[in-house]
């Protein structure tokens, strides 16, 4: 074993650790912030995993866009949501969790046995496509042209619908008259979902 | 040296953690994070065979897709969940019954 492999061997062992426990920490701790912040673990874990595998330009983007992106949007909803409200337990919610844990179990066993008995055709040595960031542009602007600008019209798509999703409809009239600061102030308003009250003209 | 084998059975532990978190979570948020964690055991695995069984970087564009959708689906399912608290208040996966019948 050369020293290149086993280097490439520790560091996969780390980041498989780092990755799985993040991941467990995500589903089972009780305080979500600290599922947000392992979420962001698991990101960047995932991105030195595609480091090993050869993808540099996809890892800066792994980490860029979830750790970036993806990681504040979730941590910014949980502070737009701050309910600490105790969720009444179910009946029988161990059963619930337990065959669901026993489901997982048996997927990850069959996904591990037709991964490891499948003769895989593995390439007799990684290929060398060079700067990896010129392919995939190559690959964007030639075979994969429509998928691509099918994703700039997604993106713009989601982009206004998070806005107009999210927004907040109306204000209340007393509150912007007055002091500036109320209107920071005040609890998030539930829309009325039939039929709102007439807005009074001033 | 690295199998690719190694890369599938971390991808299947990281699915199945995702898919355990998804059935169980009461909370929206924690929801739309195990979403998150399938499309990274997806992306990984077809990291995995781009690396060892394709000559080419077909697999790496194919997970660049994947991300975007997977930044478009945070946004809007986000939106979805801040749109459903301010009409339920609460986040409560148990009482989202709307459409149930």
């Amino acid at each position: 074993m050369t020293l290149a492999e086993g280097t490439q061997l520790v560091s996969f062992g780390v980041l498989t650790l780092t990755t799985i426990v993040a991941a467990l920490g995500v589903v089972l701790l009780e305080n979500i912030v600290y599922s947000a912040f392992l979420l962001g673990g698991v990101f960047i874990s995932i991105a030195g995993m595609y480091l090993l595998l050869n993808a540099d330009f996809v890892a800066a983007a792994q980490i860029l866009v979830y750790v970036g992106a993806v990681n504040v949007l979730i941590l910014f909803a949980i502070m737009l949501v701050n309910k600490r409200e105790p969720l009444a337990p179910l009946k029988n919610g161990w059963i619930r969790r337990g065959l669901t844990a026993l489901v997982c179990f048996g997927l990850f066993a069959l996904l591990g046995v037709v991964s490891i008995s499948t003769p895989w055709s593995v390439l007799p040595e990684a290929p060398n496509v060079g700067d990896t960031a010129l392919r995939l542009g190559q690959h964007f602007f030639s075979d994969f042209l429509l998928p691509f600008e099918l994703a700039s019209v997604l993106l713009l798509i989601a982009m206004i619908g998070a806005i107009v999703l999210a927004r907040r409809e109306f204000v209340t009239s007393s509150a912007v008259d007055g002091d500036d600061n109320l209107i920071f102030r005040l609890p998030e308003r539930p829309r009325e979902p039939i039929a709102p009250e007439p807005v009074e003209s001033k | 040296m690295l199998q690719l084998e190694y890369f599938l059975l971390l991808a299947a532990a990281l699915f199945c953690i995702g898919i355990y978190g998804l059935i169980t979570s009461r909370n929206a948020v924690r929801v739309l994070m195990s979403i998150e964690l399938l499309l990274n055991a997806v992306n990984l695995n077809l990291m995995a065979f781009s690396n060892y069984l394709d000559a080419d970087v077909k697999g790496q564009v194919f997970s660049v897709f994947v991300i975007t959708i997977a930044a478009a689906e945070a946004a809007v399912g986000l939106a979805i969940v801040l749109a459903i608290y301010r009409n339920r208040d609460t986040i409560d996966m148990e009482q989202f019954n709307l459409l149930k019948w």
